[in-house]
């Protein structure tokens, strides 16, 4: 029998290396795709990057049936959705953040309302587009008719204000965590000095945890920026610019995203398709920069 | 000096009354979202509605087993991908946490974690789609087992970080090879973590739309093929609502119903394991 | 002449930069108790983790010199072997939290996948666990999770694992520094009757256990293999100044 035992540890030793090299292997697959992602992004971008040169992301117009294609409309609907939706979120998401973090860290009360946010981030995207489409779109226009512009309903306002709900559970829960960090003698410490508790988040718990606050909304950012279904079913889908302010903000628009999910499939030439893969190529770009500057803030943060 | 502190107490009232109002207020419109889908959603689902493939315009009744076959389909597949993957990447994290290797796949999870699930749907479109010549369900598996491989790997990494170093070396000073060690006893002492990190992921594909549609597609009929176009829930929640028929709308929230209590159980089940096993994702 | 059980020659071990054994070359003898002991640092658990080859698990460790199990030298075997034929017990008491008892004592057979006759494997368990001082405060719950007994207990279902793969050294690095005393003392019991079958070496900081346990003491100093004599000796005439001043406590 000892035999035998020796004789097996042996074979072991060969699927020792086996076992490490497939380990190896199975995190280098992941630089794989994500350089097989930018590099199948640039390569099929190239006969758009040819054709249209740098001048695709400032033109103006986006005309498939002429052959025109001008990302400007997109950049500008993406933009306006993406930071109203965000400056809708963030009293929210700070508001989350410091009761769950500060007032109320634990309990039934500050359990129920954790989960809530988080089930927020569950509900897939397309619920809330075909939620929005049904009850949202019918009360908005109602409210825009009120207000004097025309009542299309969906529209960049519709889809932010969706938008800004989708997007409250990333700032919220990193803004959590994060206030929960403070170390407490820094917060004893304003205590003893007689600072209210008001005192004591504003000018302790805020500034200590400021560059904390800003990834989270960084990382809710690039969620609005990448956000697809919902905007696409409520955004109106239209390449056109509007005339005015008011038109851009409450009338139909298109974002990079939608834009791609609505005319991917009936892309019918080469620079068409190639045109809406280079506006997946900067959408790619964009949100990952924008995500590994939160990442790089958060783990700054935690590392101190 | 009395006066003033009163004004600072008032305010220190006033600041948490907002917070308290601003935290909760925003549970609102969630709860709203719920309540109308199960409202709209209920009275649709009964037996028929499971059982059937959705009626052409213009006809009553018919069903979502088409979409329901095709999401349980589509995602096992992408589990059966992104699982095993991973799982092994996240024990290479974990493991060798200081390699260069280590740095630029870290790095790259975060990246994965970030990209919008439309750019993920486009690029499969050109890796699986464009060499098979059709539209599949496979497709649509690999373009959400990207999606899902970020989860994964990072709820392994996490969970088997915490285990002690001690679990390790006392299996390794018994003679027991690596390989081992890794599947036999630091994988199974993680398992609730990683089962958790495996359902929570599940939960985020099963409702992701956006991949699907230059993958997937879609498919009026039920089908299991895997090499054809696949109808899915979030897909025909799609395409139903944004269709102008009632009938179809109906369905569509019939769907939505039953593709919210997938996700809801998903969620709920995530959390009593983590609960009950006490972890920290 | 009879052979030495462990015998290292010129034995060097390195983390990275850092060279914790220097030079170590020592003969320990079968069915005896080696104590070793040295201030924090002074690479005695290094030195011990060189012998099952558990050092060069951790990144950037590297050895040089021989150590020999009986003839054999170490470095040149399969490291499993080595594990197999020098088992270890660890400072915390680990046993495995997904397996029962019993899985715990035959872990070693059944994470190598050895098919082992069920009858054959409850004697395994048994004799480990009798060895250990455990058997008959575990013989009725063996199908437990080896995670609900005391850290004593623990420590000694450890040292059972051990046993039952039959080592010819067992290591134990610092077997007691997260007991209490009353387990301290019932694991330190269990050292005089282990040595009667094999062959103990145990790193330890307290001086007064390396008195009491054992036959010979190793002094640590600096990643030196400073002295090496009969504890009594060690302890009452110490040759060398380092050794005096460690044992009289003037540095620690």
């Amino acid at each position: 029998m000892k035999h035998k035992r020796l004789d097996l540890s042996y074979s072991q030793l060969r699927w020792e290396t086996v076992f490490k090299r497939i380990l190896w292997i199975m995190s280098a697959i992941l630089l794989v795709l994500v350089i097989g992602i930018l590099a199948t992004l640039i390569v099929q971008s190239m006969p758009s990057i040819k054709s249209l040169g740098i001048k695709f992301l400032w033109g103006k117009i986006w005309d498939p049936v002429n052959n025109i294609y001008g990302a400007y409309p997109f950049l500008i609907g993406t933009i306006l959705t993406s930071f109203t939706a965000l400056i809708i979120s963030i009293p929210f998401s700070y508001a989350i953040a410091i009761y769950l973090g500060e007032y109320n860290p634990k309990g039934w009360l500050s359990n129920l309302l954790k989960n809530t946010i988080e089930l927020i981030a569950a509900v897939p995207s397309v619920i809330y587009g075909f939620w929005g489409l049904s009850v949202l779109v019918p009360i908005i226009r109602v409210f825009e008719a009120k207000i004097g512009v025309a009542p299309y309903g969906v529209g960049v306002f519709t889809s932010s204000l969706v938008l800004a709900v989708m997007i409250i559970p990333y700032a919220a829960s990193l803004g959590t965590s994060l206030i929960r960090m403070v170390p407490s003698p820094l917060k004893e410490g304003a205590y003893a000095l007689g600072a209210t508790r008001f005192e004591v988040i504003r000018s302790v718990i805020l500034p200590y945890t400021r560059s904390g606050l800003f990834a989270g909304i960084l990382l809710s950012l690039g969620r609005a920026l990448g956000e697809t279904m919902a905007v696409a079913m409520l955004i109106g889908n239209t390449s056109a610019i509007a005339h005015s302010i008011k038109d851009a903000f409450f009338g139909p628009g298109n974002t990079m995203a939608s834009v791609i999910a609505n005319e991917f499939t009936e892309a019918d030439h080469t620079v068409y398709l190639s045109a809406l893969i280079e506006l997946g190529l900067v959408l790619f770009v964009v949100t990952v920069i924008i995500n590994l500057i939160g990442k790089k803030i958060i783990m700054s943060y935690t590392n101190n | 000096m009395d006066a003033r502190l009163k004004v600072r107490n008032t305010k220190s009232i006033i600041f948490k009354s907002v917070i308290v109002f601003l935290a909760f207020v925003i549970t609102i419109p969630l709860i709203i979202i719920l309540l109308y889908i199960i409202k709209q959603g209920v009275t649709q689902v009964n037996w028929h509605f499971l059982t059937h493939v959705p009626a052409p315009v213009g006809e009553t009744g018919g069903g979502i087993s088409n979409a329901l076959v095709g999401s349980i389909i589509i995602v096992a597949l992408s589990s059966i991908i992104a699982i095993p993957v991973g799982i092994l990447a996240g024990i290479y994290l974990s493991e060798n946490a200081n390699t260069r290797l280590a740095y630029y796949s870290g790095l790259c999870v975060d990246i994965l974690q970030g990209v919008p699930s439309i750019v993920v749907g486009m690029v499969v479109y050109f890796w699986v789609v464009k060499p098979l010549g059709t539209f599949s369900a496979l497709s649509g598996s690999v373009a959400l087992a990207i999606m899902m491989l970020p989860i994964v790997i990072r709820s392994t990494e996490q969970t088997l970080k915490l285990l002690p170093d001690s679990l390790k070396e006392a299996a390794l000073s018994l003679g027991v090879p690596y390989h081992r060690v890794i599947l036999k006893i630091i994988v199974p002492c993680g398992f609730a973590g990683i089962l958790s990190g495996i359902m929570l992921s599940v939960a985020r594909i099963i409702g992701e739309t956006a991949p699907l549609l230059f993958t997937a597609f879609g498919n009026p009929y039920l089908s299991a093929a895997i090499t054809k176009p696949m109808q899915s829930l979030p897909l025909l929640i799609f395409n139903y609502a944004t269709s102008p028929y009632d009938e179809w709308h109906n369905l569509a929230w019939g769907a939505s119903f039953i593709l919210l209590m997938f996700v809801l159980l998903l969620n709920i089940f995530t959390k009593l394991i983590t609960r009950k096993w006490n972890i920290q994702l | 002449m009879e052979h030495s059980v462990i015998s290292a020659s010129n034995f060097n071990a390195w983390f990275g930069d850092n060279h914790a054994v220097k030079d170590v070359s020592i003969k320990i003898e079968k069915n005896q108790v080696i104590a070793v002991m040295g201030p924090s640092g002074c690479g005695k658990t290094t030195f011990l983790r060189c012998i099952n080859r558990m050092h060069e698990l951790v990144p950037g460790a590297r050895t040089e010199g021989t150590l020999k199990l009986y003839t054999d030298d170490i470095y040149t075997m399969n490291p499993i072997y080595v594990r197999y034929k020098i088992g270890m017990v660890f400072q915390r008491p680990n046993p495995f939290p997904n397996l029962s008892i019993y899985d715990n004592v035959v872990a070693g057979y059944k994470l190598n996948g050895l098919k082992i006759p069920k009858a054959e494997m409850d004697h395994i368990v048994e004799k480990s666990l009798t060895s250990a001082a455990l058997w008959n405060e575990v013989k009725d719950s063996l199908h437990k999770k080896g995670t609900f007994l005391s850290g004593g207990q623990q420590q000694r279902l450890c040292i059972a694992r051990a046993i039952a793969m039959e080592p010819e050294v067992i290591l134990f690095d610092e077997p007691t520094s997260a007991l209490d005393p009353i387990s301290t003392s019932s694991i330190e019991a269990l050292f005089h009757e282990l040595k009667a079958n094999y062959t103990l070496i145990i790193v330890t900081h307290n001086m007064q256990q390396a008195a009491r346990v054992s036959d010979k003491t190793a002094f640590f100093y600096l990643g030196e293999l400073v002295e090496f004599d009969n504890t009594r000796q060690m302890f009452t005439a110490p040759k060398d100044k380092r050794t005096q001043n460690y044992i009289t406590g003037r540095f620690s």
